[in-house]
């Protein structure tokens, strides 16, 4: 297939054909081609529907301030959606296809939408889908959201992966135009670490697009011997195909390198793209400036685009959109892009510029004062209307269009952090706003500087401000002479002719009716403006439209642009897929695992686990012929207390604390005493918040006078943990302690039932008595097992009976659980998981994470007596206070079902018979629940109010999202042994 | 060997230790190591010091670095805290051993399986360390040694020669996803 419009000369490398598709047909193009380029070589202007109407639209710009050529790019798992068909590298074998039509590109059936539009005006939505209001969530969000949206997702998982990495520079130049180069070279010769980003696959910037910007060479050789002395750096990292889309605080910017999507598929390993964090202790900007159209009746057509893009087109990639075209123009700009094209052998139908006093040329027909009041052609461009100085009009026909309403500088990423541009009168443009922020500077086209002498100067100087700010001195290196024409304009913005549609924003089929309609209902303000018609929202953000909104707004409000302002620009500066932001953390890798010591050994078992945060548990461990988790629950519960059972409690947060001070330490943490526990000895702790309601529990063992190991629940490690930094740095800096987390240093077993000691003999050296007498209820002690190893024995018990906790180090954890088995062999030995353990724990009454949810006091617990007044602990004071002392507040109770068939759920509510099922009759709320094998029904732990003297009362438990309500009898939170007698045999 | 002992398991699950081979980069996981930490008891940092520079022979690094020794890497971990690293072999009850030399001057706490050690050399390791935590990793030089993120997981970076060898520390129990996370930056930039 030939490229019709394929020009001579430019850089692509025609050694190197590729082919491609876009809609199923095939094309050719050369490396160095984008998509859009390629598809204008092959004479192909319609590109995509417009968002709203299914207007029919062709590429508009070069860049990544495209609104309209979007394409679904590749096909199956890759399909992605929304892509700028000028950002596209083209590539051997790359598919595209059109989105947002219906049927076909040429034919969409969608675009009778446009027959309405007298209908779909801003506003539509609002005003139409008002009434009923009830039809709104079920019929007009559902269908609006069906009609609405460009591309399509493929719904299949991305097969690609997303790195994540962070940089670190002493300057980053963002944009490697003539002012990015200069300022990468002055920085790289300073001997500094530089980072150039180049959102293009080539550097350059409009160097590439230009001709004769520099006078002594060509653009590409400078470019050329720029970086490759660049690349020779090693203080200078070069990163093309790059966008920075992101100021952030402190000097961190967020950048995207596409490493694979000039490829068809990334290689094995590789990412398809990184989100790199980059941490610059200085900045430059240097990205150019966005082209502006003229808005006009019908400007929307295939084959109307910008100016500069076409010169681009012309001069990169050897491309025009057409052999026969037309410029529309407010400034010299657009005569530059005649020349390069009729230098080219394109015929200029003619330059229409809207000055009276434009510039004649010998080249072309020059209508000064004329102005395009129309265009035809349904799918592509076919002539334009145009009114002449002298009031007639004449049909001039022309296969594209090319548009120069000026240039606006990139000020984006300077706004990030809330900064407003200015207007500049003598380019017509807003211009980044003089900050005294210095970690930020602009240079180039960005800063307002259009000429090439400008932006090369500017770069350079701006990296020796920057760097002088680092101290660091550079100097200004011989750069190449360039042109240095001034800005030549006459604001133009649109053309007050014609009943017909005039586009402000392409992507969101913003006319200036809309923006008038607007205006006229109140919304005057920019925001509400940009809110009211969706004007600069979607994918480009209004890049080439924004402006042209703000002058017709301005010219509504009688105002200059300078006071109607601008919307606040925000990152992403372009889009940045969500498969970027999350990287690796995806599926299982979404955080890291933490797996216990006996993980291997419990996985061989068949373990079925859960996540306690990121802990991976053993929840049970089913036998044969188990087919549901409570067969295995129960089996687990009564083998404990019948012979013994085994568990990992490795979790439970550990805490090393040391220090003459270290009894005083813990007497202050804890609301009940430590300062005379014993060596050797463990006790029960409670911790409360300041605010006097209950933050953690746990146990400190007392190992020597000045070292305790204190436990936590799973779930609080952290945060008790924190806490007791805190109060260590901040409260009680005199006092003498240090603290350590060891929970990963240890394992730590839990060993109960009657025959716990029996079996934990058998691995503890002889050396250690652990009889009743010698080693009694809440005994702890450092021991050693199996010949000679290392270990911690506590005398404690969650499950209410005899128990023990022995700790290994975490090595010997797999080691010790197989030698537990093996040796339990004769006790019937039976691992438990966390279900086990919560119904054991139910059954003692122990309170657990659900009863310390933050909401409880010590009194709710019925440990109200624990808080010691003789001594001063955290909370002590503020769970006096009266509210928290109230006669009628909730207490912990147990709750058994009075028909135990029935099952109690936790989070249902106690209420009183025959009284009405609402919050004023509550009278309590089911806390933890399980069904007690031992018991033989549900049971549960609840806080009821009054609760410790309702015992023996019979109380409604309902929760009306479950169609729960059942009778339960109020018990005390002790199902199993009261009296304590088990734990201390 | 008596058949009482217990066999231990490296942080990876294993009996002996992976070592992984990812182009120039080599990631070995280092179960040989005793670790204990150091707190200096209050007002006592001049005392410690002194008593592990006579006693023992061990010198303490300033904040952000660590220093090695004939088989002692001591690292600076926060204010007035350290952690010692030895080797099990010689040293297998390193915390009490430590303890000893400096009595009552520092609280000691045996921290050997607290952590997983990676050791991971490599022509340049800098490029992996971009894409693994926020560090500046080209302006790391031998001693320099940080507490730093690695996906979600606090971890020490020990830098034993400037972009060729470093000891990553992470918490054991999550020493598989830390592997995890190493190996696949490896192979991301292999």
């Amino acid at each position: 297939m030939s490229q019709k419009n394929r020009l001579d000369g430019g850089q692509i490398d025609r050694k190197r054909p590729l082919s491609f598709s876009f809609d199923g047909k095939s094309y050719e193009g050369y490396a160095g081609d984008t998509l859009a380029s390629a598809l204008l070589a092959n004479d192909v202007r319609l590109m995509g529907r417009s968002f709203k109407y299914h207007r029919p639209r062709g590429v508009f710009s070069s860049g990544s301030e495209e609104p309209n050529a979007l394409v679904e790019l590749r096909g199956g798992t890759r399909q992605e959606p929304n892509t700028r068909a000028t950002g596209v590298e083209l590539y051997d074998g790359l598919t595209a296809m059109s989105q947002n039509r219906f049927l076909s590109l040429r034919f969409d059936a969608l675009a009778f939408n446009d027959m309405l539009s007298s209908f779909l005006s801003a506003g539509f939505y609002y005003k139409t889908f008002m009434w009923p209001s009830a039809f709104w969530e079920k019929l007009y969000e559902p269908a609006i959201r069906r009609a609405a949206g460009l591309g399509r997702l493929s719904g299949k998982e991305d097969p690609d992966s997303y790195d994540k990495g962070f940089l670190h520079c002493d300057l980053l130049i963002i944009g490697s135009g003539p002012s990015g180069l200069a300022a990468a070279l002055t920085a790289g010769r300073a001997g500094t670490e530089v980072i150039l980003a180049e959102e293009d696959f080539a550097f350059g910037g409009r160097l590439l697009a230009e001709q004769n910007l520099l006078v002594d060479q060509p653009g590409n050789d400078w470019i050329s011997d720029v970086t490759g002395e660049l690349s020779s750096m090693p203080n200078v990292r070069l990163m093309p195909r790059t966008t920075v889309f992101g100021q952030y605080d402190h000097g961190i910017f967020g950048a995207v390198e596409r490493v694979s999507d000039h490829l068809p598929e990334p290689s094995t390993d590789r990412p398809r793209q990184i989100l790199w964090r980059i941490y610059a202790k200085r900045a430059l900007l240097a990205a150019g400036a966005t082209e502006r159209p003229i808005t006009f009746e019908n400007n929307d057509r295939p084959g109307v685009m910008l100016a500069g893009a076409m010169r681009a087109y012309a001069n990169r990639w050897a491309v025009t959109a057409s052999t026969n075209i037309t410029i529309f123009t407010n400034n010299d700009d657009g005569h530059r892009t005649a020349k390069d094209l009729a230098a080219k052998g394109v015929n200029i139908a003619a330059v229409i510029d809207s000055r009276n006093d434009a510039p004649s040329s010998i080249e072309f027909d020059v209508l000064s004062g004329g102005q395009i009041i129309n265009s035809r052609g349904r799918l592509s461009l076919k002539s334009v209307k145009v009114r002449l100085k002298n009031g007639s009009t004449k049909e001039i026909a022309c296969g594209a269009l090319g548009l120069a309403g000026g240039w606006s500088p990139n000020v984006h990423l300077t706004c990030h952090k809330r900064d407003r541009p200015g207007w500049n009168e003598t380019i017509s443009a807003f211009v980044p706003a003089p900050s005294d922020d210095r970690l930020l500077r602009v240079a180039g086209a960005a800063a307002g500087i259009f000429s090439t002498h400008g932006a090369l100067h500017s770069g350079a100087e701006e990296a020796i401000n920057a760097l002088k700010d680092l101290d660091v001195s550079a100097q200004l290196p011989k750069l190449p002479e360039a042109e240095d024409t001034p800005v030549n304009i006459e604001p133009f913005w649109h053309v007050k002719s014609g009943k017909g549609r005039a586009w402000l924003d392409l992507q969101n089929d913003v006319t200036v009716k809309d923006v008038k309609l607007a205006h006229q209902e109140g919304f005057r303000s920019v925001e509400h403006m940009k809110r009211y018609t969706t004007l600069g929202m979607a994918t480009d953000q209004g890049k080439t439209a924004n402006v042209g909104a703000l002058a017709l707004l301005a010219e509504l409000e009688e105002k200059t642009i300078s006071e109607v302002g601008t919307t606040i620009f925000r990152p992403p500066y372009t889009p940045v897929s969500m498969g970027t932001f999350a990287g690796r953390s995806r599926g299982k890798d979404f955080r890291p695992y933490r797996l216990t010591p006996s993980h291997k050994w419990a996985m061989e078992q068949g373990a079925v686990f859960v996540e306690a945060g990121n802990w991976l548990r053993a929840q049970w461990f089913p036998t044969q012929g188990e087919t549901h988790w409570r067969q295995s629950v129960d089996r687990e519960v009564l083998a404990v207390r019948k012979s013994v059972g085994v568990c990992d409690v490795t979790t439970l947060g550990k805490i090393d604390v040391q220090g003459a001070d270290a009894a005083e330490f813990l007497n202050h943490i804890y609301c009940n005493g430590f300062a005379k526990l014993p060596v050797g000895k463990v006790r029960y702790g409670l911790m409360l918040r300041e605010d006097g309601f209950a933050m953690d529990d746990g146990t400190a063992a007392r190992l020597a006078k000045d070292h305790f190991v204190v436990t936590t629940t799973t779930a609080n490690a952290v945060p008790v943990f924190q806490h007791m930094e805190f109060c260590r740095q901040c409260l009680w800096p005199g006092l003498d302690v240090q603290l350590i987390s060891t929970t990963e240093a240890w394992a730590q077993f839990a060993i109960a039932g009657p025959n716990a000691r029996k079996l934990l003999q058998k691995v503890i050296d002889p050396a250690y008595d652990i009889s009743n007498d010698a080693f009694p209820y809440m005994a702890c002690g450092e021991i050693t097992v199996c010949d000679d190893l290392r270990a911690r024995l506590f005398r404690i018990s969650f499950s209410g009976e005899l128990a023990f906790e022995i700790a290994v180090p975490t090595r010997y954890g797999d080691a010790l659980i197989r030698r537990l088995m093996e040796a339990g062999k004769e006790f019937d030995i039976t691992p438990y998981g966390t279900e086990a353990m919560g119904v054991l724990r139910i059954e003692k009454g122990h309170a657990a994470g659900n009863e310390l949810n933050g909401q409880s006091t010590a009194a709710m617990l019925g440990m109200g007596r624990m808080v010691s007044q003789k001594k001063d602990s955290i909370g002590r004071v503020l769970a006096g206070r009266p509210y928290l002392q109230r006669e009628d507040d909730y207490r912990l109770v147990g709750l058994k079902s009075v028909n135990s068939k029935e099952i109690i759920l936790a989070g249902a509510h106690l209420m009183t018979a025959g009284d009405t099922v609402n919050a004023a009759n509550d009278q309590g709320w089911v806390t933890s629940a399980a069904y007690s094998p031992h018991i033989g029904s549900s049971i549960a732990l609840a806080f009821l109010k009054k609760g410790e003297a309702r015992h023996g009362e019979v109380i409604r438990i309902v929760s009306p999202l479950d169609n729960l309500d059942i009778e339960g009898e109020v018990t005390g939170p002790h199902f199993i042994d009261p009296e304590g007698e088990r734990l201390r045999v | 060997m008596s058949e009482q002992f217990l066999a231990p398991l490296t942080a990876l699950g294993n009996d002996t230790p992976v070592v992984e081979t990812i182009g120039s980069i080599t990631i070995r996981e280092n179960p040989d190591l005793a670790i204990a930490s150091l707190a200096a008891r209050k007002d006592r940092g001049a005392e410690l010091y002194s008593k592990l520079k006579s006693d023992a022979g061990v010198h303490l690094p300033d904040p952000g670095h660590a220093i090695f020794a004939d088989d002692v890497t001591t690292i600076w971990t926060g204010v007035d805290q350290w952690l010692l690293l030895a080797p099990i072999s010689s040293h297998p009850d390193y915390a009490a051993e430590v303890k000893t030399v400096v009595a009552n001057s520092a609280s000691v706490t045996e921290q050997t399986d607290g952590w997983v050690v990676f050791d991971i050399a490599g022509n340049n390791l800098i490029p992996l360390l971009e894409r693994l935590c926020n560090l500046n990793s080209k302006s790391l030089s031998a001693g320099d040694a940080t507490r730093c993120l690695i996906e979600h997981l606090g971890c020490l970076i020990i830098c034993r020669e400037s972009g060729r060898e470093l000891t990553i520390l992470g918490p054991r129990s999550s020493a598989a996803s830390l592997h995890h996370s190493l190996v696949t930056a490896a192979k991301s930039i292999a």
